[in-house]
């Protein structure tokens, strides 16, 4: 017999059944489409977390200043301004590594324009940070050293703002914005950025230079810097050398000794960014191994379907042999009925995972990452199944004694 | 003219364990082409191991067969299951047509497992089932054929391939009297217009009646070979 000849005597075979070729089938449908909705679904979680991790900048450190300590009281992480404007200034010079290296400030405030108001973050920072972030402003432009020299009341706002105070596709630029009652004016709107990896709007802000913000904003002491300093590396690659320069520059400046704790904290984001990427993937894996698991669950099913489909049809394999079929002819029908069955189950269970993924991923609002590859893999590794759990049926059938069989009742 | 079926001493025996059995105890016979020939014999007479060995669906434990000049006593199961292909037609008593499966895709079974194309096959098929008169049913099911009409799908079945041989086990055993008539006299047809050979089971004496030469068997032992009395015929034995 051709092997087209063998698939359809198995094809016959199956829809003289279709009801139970359905329901059999299922386990492998059911399996093929959680392996592909589940491997679609891990990669679009991790394209989206490393797109957030893009749109933050990939090579970001950032320095948070020290603990207070007040009895055994102990604050946390920041409470003790440690990091000083000459530190700022060492770390942005004296590092090849660093490019960049901005001041962070940041208070809540109530800002108005044209008669409304809204609460926001305003941070003061320099030019340094919106090329640290590859932030551009979409209109207008940010602001300089002049401004940073000069103390100007000048400010950036994010999109929520503009769209919160003037309403959208409205460009503010040369406007007036009060922050906490003092007149700072519009120079510039940061490009809308989206939500970051944390889920907060990155537009809902409002930027003014960093000398502003501490002569009109929040005082503080003279050298301390009140907030965190955010640094730029050359590359993402050098990151990690900028964190061991800066540990050891502000050791020095510190006069921490040898065997002392810091009084800082260097935090790397791409190193961050890896480790959630790394937690995304083995996530994708542990998934995608159950759904495995449910495909061998689904091959069992089969086995089982067709244990009692060699019972039932007992006399038909008597009748075949009898007729002139062969013990392998017997063997390769039966194995074939399976392989076909599963492969039919794989097809569909692809077919349904697609569209689980894409329900799922537009749920989410992740990208929709489907690897032809991977399809291609399901439904071979779902045949693979079929001709495993297949296999021990057919065999049965095929030592089927003729005589015995054709008296079968 | 060589004889199409040679047996010569053939013994079966069925080791059960504690006792063997002695189904067949030495049985010779041998029948010539274009003979119609019907064995008879009460149930546990040997005659169904018989008919096993004659179809090639068992084999002997001792003695040798030929069938159409090849000794097939000492074949292995795949050369066994071409020579029932080839050389064999079946009719069972209980049909065992494919459910849910035409006429014609029943008839087509046998040509399957001999690699006959498609078109071949369903030309060889629709012939053989004009044949037994049923070319106006070849799409029919099973279940829509009468019993009858069934066991002449099974002859057509058998007749497909063209075999040398056709063995029918109580072909009438589930038909009512006046059907079982019109599959005799289909057979009496067969064997006269084309010359095949029928070796046909029962334990009927008014169906054994169509056949030339009856053997009987008692005890795994042909007790009686006789040819029919010229004088009878067998629309007299049924009357």
């Amino acid at each position: 017999m051709t092997t087209v000849q063998t698939i359809w005597v198995a094809c016959r075979a199956l829809l003289r059944n279709k009801m139970r070729s359905f329901l059999t089938t299922l386990g492998i449908v059911i399996g093929v489409a959680a392996v592909i909705s589940m491997s679609a679904i891990g990669a679009g979680a991790r394209a989206r977390v490393s797109s957030m991790f893009e749109s933050m900048g990939a090579n970001i450190l950032i320095v948070f200043s020290g603990s207070s300590r007040q009895g055994g009281m102990r604050g946390g992480q920041g409470s003790q301004p440690t990091l000083t404007w000459a530190d700022l200034d060492r770390i942005r010079e004296d590092i090849p590594d660093v490019r960049y290296a901005a001041p962070m400030m940041g208070i809540g405030a109530q800002v108005m324009a044209e008669g409304q108001n809204w609460q926001t973050q305003v941070r003061g920072t320099t030019a340094d940070y919106f090329g640290i972030r590859n932030w551009p402003a979409a209109s207008g432009e940010i602001f300089g050293d002049v401004d940073e020299d000069a103390g100007a009341k000048v400010a950036v706002v994010g999109q929520t703002v503009v769209n919160n105070l003037f309403g959208e596709d409205y460009n503010p630029v040369g406007q007036l914005i009060r922050i906490n009652n003092i007149p700072f004016s519009i120079i510039g709107v940061a490009a809308k950025k989206g939500n970051n990896a944390w889920g907060s709007d990155e537009d809902d802000v409002v930027f003014v230079p960093s000398s502003t913000f501490r002569a009109k904003l929040q005082g503080g002491l003279q050298q301390f810097i009140p907030g965190t300093i955010m640094v730029g590396a050359v590359s993402q690659e050098a990151t990690g050398s900028a964190k061991t320069a800066i540990e050891k520059l502000l050791r020095e400046r510190h006069r921490i000794r040898p065997g002392n704790e810091d009084d800082f904290t260097v935090r790397n984001m791409s190193e961050m960014a890896s480790a959630q990427q790394e937690g995304a993937r083995t996530m994708t894996s542990l998934l995608a191994g159950i759904a495995l698991v449910s495909l061998i669950v689904g091959g069992i099913g089969i086995m089982n379907i067709m244990l009692v489909s060699v019972t039932e049809r007992t006399r038909e394999i008597g009748l075949r042999m009898a007729l002139g079929a062969k013990p392998a002819a017997i063997l390769i029908q039966f194995v074939t009925e399976a392989v076909v069955l599963s492969v039919i189950g794989g097809l569909l269970g692809v077919a349904a995972g697609i569209g689980a993924a894409r329900y799922l991923v537009t749920t989410f609002d992740w990208p929709l990452l489907i690897e032809p590859m991977f399809s291609v893999i399901a439904v071979g590794f779902s045949g693979i199944v079929g001709v495993v759990f297949g296999l021990y049926p057919a065999w049965k059938a095929s030592r089927l004694d003729p005589i015995q069989a054709l008296r079968f009742e | 003219m060589d004889p199409v079926i040679r047996l010569e001493e053939i013994t079966r025996v069925f080791d059960t364990g504690d006792v063997q059995v002695h189904a067949l105890r030495g049985v010779s016979l041998q029948v010539s082409p274009g003979d119609c020939l019907a064995i008879m014999g009460a149930s546990g007479s040997g005659k169904s191991t018989l008919m096993n060995i004659l179809g090639c669906l068992d084999r002997p434990s001792s003695g040798s067969y030929h069938l159409v000049g090849e000794d097939v006593a000492r074949l292995s199961r795949n050369q066994l299951a071409q020579i029932r292909n080839r050389t064999i037609g079946f009719v069972f008593q209980n049909f065992n047509l494919l459910a849910r499966t035409s006429a014609l895709e029943n008839v087509e079974l046998p040509l399957l497992y001999r690699g006959v194309s498609a078109r071949d096959r369903r030309r060889l098929a629709a012939s053989a089932l004009e044949r037994v008169g049923l070319a106006d049913r070849m799409h029919h099911g099973p279940s829509q054929l009468s019993g009858g009409q069934q066991q002449r799908v099974a002859i057509a079945r058998a007749l497909v391939g063209s075999p040398s041989v056709i063995l029918a086990d109580e072909p009438t055993g589930n038909l009512d009297s006046k059907t079982s008539v019109e599959i005799m006299q289909f057979f009496r047809g067969l064997v006269d217009d084309t010359g095949v050979t029928l070796v046909l089971v029962t334990h009927e004496p008014d169906i054994a009646a169509w056949a030339d030469r009856m053997v009987e068997m008692k005890d795994g032992l042909i007790v009686r070979d006789r040819l029919r009395d010229q004088g009878t015929s067998p629309s007299e034995v049924t009357a």
